[in-house]
């Protein structure tokens, strides 16, 4: 049964991995939706009526209902839209993937990128911790084509958006290299992956566009 | 061949943890046997090393074999694995979304905001985690009254995930109440929470877990050696 397209809103913002999962996932499970682009710094009336509590994006629409956290989001999306499943059926699997995902966003993310910005135990130190980190996730991956097996899962659109597409490229703005080939084989050959799946591919921020703005987020990180 | 809810279940845990007394709850209200492991150094221990490489915290629940970290994670897990009794999350993808958003509400401002009251340095410190406290439990009071809808609990006629995530919040906040002063769950300001409380901790699945308020006074006496503990 076809939906309209307005029974579906996404609020985002074009930089935002935390967005860009949402899209990804919505175009893997073949839903339309209007996409509306926020100004996070001057935030619109909509955002602010729709996310009192956070006042952040993304923001789902469904039917009236209203969705934020983009976990959440992925979640709800995955149980309402039963095609193309995101999370695993085994609690376990589950538990692993959300721990995983959590861990993503909590601490790869941006405790990742804020201390390289601002290294305030040297630049060596930084990175050192911040590669520490992105061995669990290489070990996650050994022998699997995706963190979800052979298809793309929860994980994959949680940590893909995340590192490869949005912290990797600040990284690379300031000169380093987050995931170097000899040290994280798996992980490059998961980022390759990824790149081979147009639902990807057309959900992330364009290249030269996001170090651009990575750079902008360190420097204020900097300044801070 | 035996079912994977029939497995061994053991928890790895620490009495004045908030997060540990989630779990708790959780596998009491599914009637779940498992043997519980007081864990008195987390940081030096080696079961906790070897379960939870990554955070190196409690509680860790182990079932058969498998380690499943995160206070929330477990819970879900626990509701998603033992299916007999009611559930700890709705069946409905929209109201499982909403009960989680608030417990990441929780988490991320409720949580914060207690920490913040029990290590300001100084009074001017106190008072705006105060003030930040007081929005947090306001906003909370708005919740319950459109989660309960004039039933008992966040979840309706019976404890769910809301009321596991706050509910195990309320030892810290009793505690913080009795060294500020500050009734932060009030009769008049937050009278759904004031008697919703009464009724989580005579709960059957939370009396048994919930730790003593003096010895959790004791215990934040001796952790936070700030000025709101003198």
């Amino acid at each position: 049964m076809a939906k309209k397209e307005e029974d579906v809103k996404l609020l985002g913002f074009w930089a935002s991995p935390f967005s860009g999962r949402v899209k990804m996932a919505l175009k893997l499970k073949g839903v339309s939706y209007e996409y509306l682009e926020q100004d996070i710094v001057d935030k619109s009336a909509l955002l602010l009526e729709l996310n009192p509590v956070f006042k952040k994006v993304p923001v789902l629409v469904h039917e009236g209902k209203i969705l934020a956290e983009s976990h959440l989001i992925l979640e709800y999306i995955d149980q309402t839209w039963k095609n193309n499943p995101i999370l695993p059926q085994d609690p376990y699997e589950k538990a692993m993937a959300r721990f995983w995902a959590k861990f993503v966003d909590e601490q790869v993310g941006p405790v990742c990128f804020k201390s390289v910005a601002k290294p305030d135990k040297g630049i060596e130190v930084a990175i050192e911790e911040g590669q520490e980190l992105i061995t669990f996730l290489e070990k996650e991956l050994t022998g699997k084509d995706f963190f979800g097996g052979k298809t793309i899962g929860f994980l994959d659109l949680v940590a893909g958006s995340m590192i490869p597409f949005c912290i990797a490229r600040g990284w690379e703005g300031m000169g380093i290299n987050m995931i170097p080939e000899e040290k994280f084989p798996e992980l490059n050959r998961w980022i390759k992956n990824l790149s081979d799946i147009e639902i990807v591919r057309e959900c992330i921020p364009h290249r030269e566009k996001q170090i651009e703005h990575m750079m902008k987020v360190a420097e204020r990180i900097k300044l801070a | 061949m035996g079912l994977i809810s029939d497995e061994y279940v053991r928890l790895l845990g620490a009495w004045p943890s908030p997060f540990v007394l989630r779990t708790r709850i959780a596998l009491n209200l599914k009637r779940v046997p498992y043997e519980y492991l007081e864990e008195e150094d987390t940081l030096n221990s080696e079961s906790v090393l070897n379960y939870n490489p990554v955070h190196k915290q409690i509680p860790i629940l182990i079932h058969g074999n498998k380690p499943i970290r995160e206070s929330l994670n477990i819970v879900m897990y626990v509701d998603e694995t033992w299916l007999s009794g009611p559930p700890i999350l709705p069946s409905d993808p929209f109201d499982r979304a909403v009960a989680r958003f608030w417990d990441v509400y929780i988490d991320e401002h409720c949580f914060t905001s207690i920490n913040g009251v029990a290590v300001a340095k100084d009074e001017e410190e106190r008072k705006a985690a105060v003030a930040k406290l007081e929005m947090c439990m306001a906003l909370l009071e708005e919740t319950f009254q459109e989660c309960s809808k004039g039933r008992g609990f966040f979840g309706g006629d019976n404890i769910g995930f809301i009321d596991i995530g706050f509910g195990s919040m309320l030892g810290p906040l009793k505690v913080l109440e009795k060294f500020s002063g500050v009734k932060f769950i009030h009769p008049e300001k937050t009278p759904g929470l004031f008697h919703w409380a009464d009724r989580f901790y005579a709960h059957e699945a939370v009396k048994p877990v919930m730790p003593d308020i003096e010895k959790l006074v004791e215990f934040a006496r001796l952790k936070f050696n700030t000025s709101i503990f003198k």
